[in-house]
């Protein structure tokens, strides 16, 4: 088994076998990916509650998934408590997921045109994602 | 950079025994990352299917209602645990990240930590993908 660490051997991070960018950017992105990585921390604590909590009611609790149809949607939703539940867990895990993919895709492509386009596509489907859901919980009507 | 490994000195090598697995290359600490990845991508591209899904309620209840059958067929539910499974880890993993960056002792402890959130991870998952499908094996064999 392994060595436990200890004041001789702290635990490291070892230089990238990566190699380094050909051309140093010449302006700097200021403090974004500090942001960022904050954010994932930040979104992630918040996201435990709320993803596992909805996981949990939706899948075990009562009938589990076999419950669920419209009515029931419409029964959640006339309760602002869940509205806001669901519209703060939609923002939050679409971001988090979406920087997540963006972590992704910058560390796998090789190609400028590549990272850039995969990148559009990402941040499209974000978008969209983002809209369609919160036009949803704001417009829904239960009497449809 | 000051957490950088420093270069081999030059002259006769005396090969220093290096602590076996940093955080990042090999063993525990690589693998957790690994599956980190995966699941966050598994969960991400679920994230963006299911609010396409629910936005059927939108359009009508019977539209909402036929998606909705899709989840409640046995494959599918035996995929959702495989969902709640991703995301569990996901979270748990996400804990022991924010440990290992936010507790000065963090690092020492990752590869216990790994442990025991695997061992959490089993003895919420156990009891957990029973009750997630019970209600699908109670409605298959019509005893509800």
């Amino acid at each position: 088994m392994s060595v436990e660490f200890d004041e001789a051997h702290p635990p490291m991070i070892e230089v990238p076998r990566s190699m380094p960018p050909r051309r140093v950017p010449r302006t700097s992105r200021g403090n974004f990916e500090l942001y960022a990585w904050l954010f994932m921390r930040v979104s992630g604590m918040l996201l435990v509650v709320l993803v596992l909590g909805h996981l949990f009611i939706m899948n075990i609790l009562d009938g589990g998934v076999q419950r669920i149809n419209f009515a029931f949607v419409a029964g959640r939703w006339s309760s602002p408590f869940w509205q806001t539940w669901d519209l703060l867990m939609l923002w939050l895990a679409q971001l988090h997921g979406a920087n997540g993919m963006r972590t992704i895709i910058n560390d796998y492509t090789r190609r400028d045109t590549t990272r850039f386009w995969l990148k559009m596509l990402l941040y499209a489907a974000s978008g969209l994602v983002l809209f369609l859901g919160t036009l949803v919980i704001f417009t829904f009507d239960p009497t449809i | 950079m000051s957490s950088v490994a420093p270069p081999a000195p030059a002259g006769p090598v005396v090969r220093k025994k290096k602590p076996s697995g940093t955080l990042y290359r090999g063993r525990e600490g690589m693998w957790s990352w690994v599956a980190h990845r995966i699941t966050g991508m598994l969960t991400f591209f679920f994230l963006f299917a299911h609010v396409l899904d629910t936005a059927l309620v939108r359009v009508s209840p019977d539209s909402y209602d036929r998606i909705i059958e899709t989840y409640k067929n046995p494959i599918v539910n035996l995929m959702e645990i495989g969902l709640v499974g991703a995301v569990l880890y996901h979270a748990l993993n996400g804990i022991r990240i924010m440990t290992i960056d936010f507790w000065f002792k963090g690092p020492n402890y990752q590869r216990q930590m790994l442990w025991a959130i695997v061992g959490i991870w089993l003895v919420v998952m156990i009891p957990g993908s029973y009750f997630m499908i019970i209600h699908t094996v109670e409605n298959l064999f019509g005893s509800k």
